[in-house]
């Protein structure tokens, strides 16, 4: 039977994310909050591997997060996934990506023999794509980045990997991660007989000590990343169209491009 | 009392919010025009366990209540009224089969409609046989082991598109309602023949066809609640169509609402949004209170139900109040929006003709207050 953990996060609600100006933390208080849309995908990707295996799968969905993040693990449970565990701990606060991947290593640890985790591409509210691969990383597996086809035929699996330009397929043996674009599949919608089967269905929570995390790995004590600044980049100016004829435009562009060549030599 | 909806039922509501949310409301206006029965939302539907919310878990149903049944509805009816008219339909025929139905009647019958693998349609209403439901003319003769049907029913809701029909035919049509018989017929049975669609002032997507029997044939086991008992089957059927009623009568009075509402607080005349204008607030605290009224009296009808409690009376004010705010809120919203809201641009025109229907179907407004009068004076 392939294990399959599928890692979930939850984010406010809302795409206008609000940053506290004092320390550049997301703010979530009062905002309402769901599933990763990417997240989701994930889910419905460990679930159509598990039917396209007949069922002969387990899928654990695995979150770490306040107590409340208990609601898109049940959320998850309705959708289809055989198990939920909660990572929540006040240790945990103020993760960065190196810790969260961490504390989500030692928990995959914990749960033991799996084969296959599956993360969507980024979240939503950090946008940094550094969970999944970081957890690959503390692992010691392979990985697979922006997934758009996923298929695992025994030991063996198949991802095809949505590249900006190019599409690539890649191969590897399981244990392997691999974090999926939003376009590998259609999420499908919870049954209500599951919705009220998964209200009574025990999310498991597991504390730092419970993955036995190393103290100075987690939280804030394990997270370098400081974050000094956020800003909206500006808005990008539009071009500009050279007009006349090919020796003038040329001339010009070729002015302009020595130019730009004098202030980067002088900055 | 408690006013609140338990967990369960709550549970349920938001996850129905969410598909009338993201995949019903936004194609409303085309699954209206389309004029093509609504397969892809029963569908979902079906797929989500909707179909039959108040049908125990054995005969595969959800095993809730008729409460979560009727919030249901009034969020389906809100989003899309047609999708909302063909789930309070579809009851018609699942209800009388709980009710009356055999336990081979419920394996064989019910089962698939509260899967939503299959359609129904209820058929009381001929030509002759209106308000008057105890006057229907099709005949029904038991010969060997089967029963003959002759005659027409008509306005019958998803009929063409519903595969199992609650057929109440008269064994005795000299006798009227003591001779009524309710059989359970499917598409195909030999005799039995879909007539033409009514074209109607609104719900082009919704059918509402004749059904002509000739020489028609059901098996023996098809009659439904005993020979001469159809006219308590049908009677009974009806309380809680009226609940249904009610329920998709809310649903088309809260969306005309929340169609003014969004309007007057972007409409600017004389410099100021409309919903400035005492004129406009007093509609709007007139539809929000009323649509309030309505769907406490549906929720309470569906809970005195739940709860075995006889709620005949609530049901038939249930479905006489909302129907009437449903007409009172479409119009007045067709007026917040004034010249825009007599075109086609906005849905409160549609929705105002969709309104008359609740004032007309299962039973006409003095039917119902018929009905409450009689509550109330015996």
């Amino acid at each position: 039977m392939l294990k399959i953990v599928a890692c979930i996060k939850q984010v406010p609600a809302t795409t206008n994310v609000r940053i506290d100006p004092e320390t550049n933390a997301l703010i979530r208080d009062g905002v309402e909050s769901q599933v990763n849309p990417f997240d989701e995908n994930a889910i419905e990707a460990a679930l159509q591997v598990k039917e396209a295996l007949g069922g002969d799968a387990y899928v654990v969905a695995l979150s770490m997060g306040p107590p409340q993040a208990e609601t898109i693990l049940r959320d998850a449970v309705a959708l289809g996934c055989d198990d939920a565990i909660l990572l929540t701990d006040a240790k945990f606060r103020g993760s960065d990506t190196l810790a969260t991947s961490y504390t989500l290593a030692r928990a995959i640890r914990k749960i033991g023999d799996v084969d296959l985790i599956l993360c969507g591409k980024q979240a939503i509210d950090g946008d940094t794509a550094q969970v999944g691969p970081g957890i690959a990383e503390h692992l010691g597996i392979p990985q697979i980045t922006f997934a758009i086809e996923l298929s695992v035929d025994g030991k063996q699996v198949t991802a095809r990997r949505m590249l900006e330009d190019s599409f690539e397929i890649v191969e590897c043996r399981v244990p392997a991660l691999v974090t999926v674009v939003k376009q590998i599949n259609e999420p499908r919608r919870a049954s209500m007989k599951n919705v009220l089967k998964a209200r009574h269905h025990e999310i498991r929570k597991w504390s730092a000590a419970d993955v036995e995390a190393e103290d100075d790995r987690i939280g804030f004590e394990g997270s370098p990343t400081v974050v000094w600044q956020i800003f909206t980049p500006p808005k990008r100016e539009g071009g500009r169209v050279l007009e006349g004829t090919v020796e003038e435009m040329v001339s010009e562009l070729a002015g302009e491009i020595l130019e730009i060549r004098k202030s980067l030599a002088s900055s | 009392m408690d006013f609140e909806f338990n967990e369960d039922q709550q549970a349920v509501l938001d996850a129905v919010r969410e598909l009338c949310d993201e995949e019903l409301r936004p194609k409303a206006e085309e699954t209206d025009a389309s004029g093509e029965f609504p397969w892809e939302n029963i569908q979902k539907l079906a797929e989500l366990d909707l179909c039959g919310i108040p049908v125990p878990e054995e005969y595969g149903g959800l095993g809730m209540d008729f409460l979560t049944w009727a919030a249901v509805g009034m969020e389906l009816s809100r989003a899309c009224t047609t999708t909302g008219a063909v789930f309070g339909a579809h009851m018609l025929a699942q209800y009388p089969i709980m009710l009356f139905g055999t336990e081979e009647q419920k394996r064989k019958y019910l089962v698939p409609l509260s899967t939503g693998e299959k359609i129904g349609a209820f058929g009381l209403t001929e030509p002759n046989a209106g308000s008057d439901a105890g006057n229907v003319r099709t005949s029904a003769v038991r010969v060997g082991d089967e029963y003959v049907l002759n005659g027409t029913k008509i306005f019958i809701t998803n009929a063409g598109e519903a595969e199992t029909y609650i057929v109440i035919g008269n064994m005795q049509p000299d006798r009227g309602a003591r001779g009524m018989t309710a059989f359970i017929f499917e598409k195909g049975f030999e005799g039995f023949t879909i007539g033409k669609n009514e074209k109607k002032m609104a719900f082009p997507s919704l059918p509402n066809r004749e059904l002509i029997f000739q020489d028609a044939r059901t098996p023996a086991e098809n009659v439904l609640g005993g020979e001469k008992r159809g006219f308590r089957v049908a009677m009974q059927t009806l309380d809680v169509g009226r609940i249904g009623m009610g329920i998709g009568a809310v649903g088309v009075a809260q969306a005309a609402y929340e169609h003014a509402l969004a309007y007057s607080k972007q409409r600017v005349q004389f410099g100021q949004t409309i919903s400035s204008f005492q004129a406009i607030q007093f509609k709007l605290a007139d539809m929000a209170t009323e649509i309030e009224c309505a769907r406490l009296l549906c929720h309470q009808a569906a809970w005195l139900k739940d709860h075995g409690k006889p709620f005949e009376l609530q049901a038939a004010m249930a479905k006489l109040y909302a129907s009437e705010v449903a007409m009172r809120v479409t119009n007045q919203a067709v007026q917040v929006l004034g010249g825009y809201g007599y075109t086609k641009e906005f849905p409160v025109e549609r929705l105002m003709r969709e309104a008359k229907l609740f004032e007309i179907v299962e039973g006409t407004s003095e039917i119902q207050r018929l009905v409450i009068a009689n509550h109330i004076l015996k």
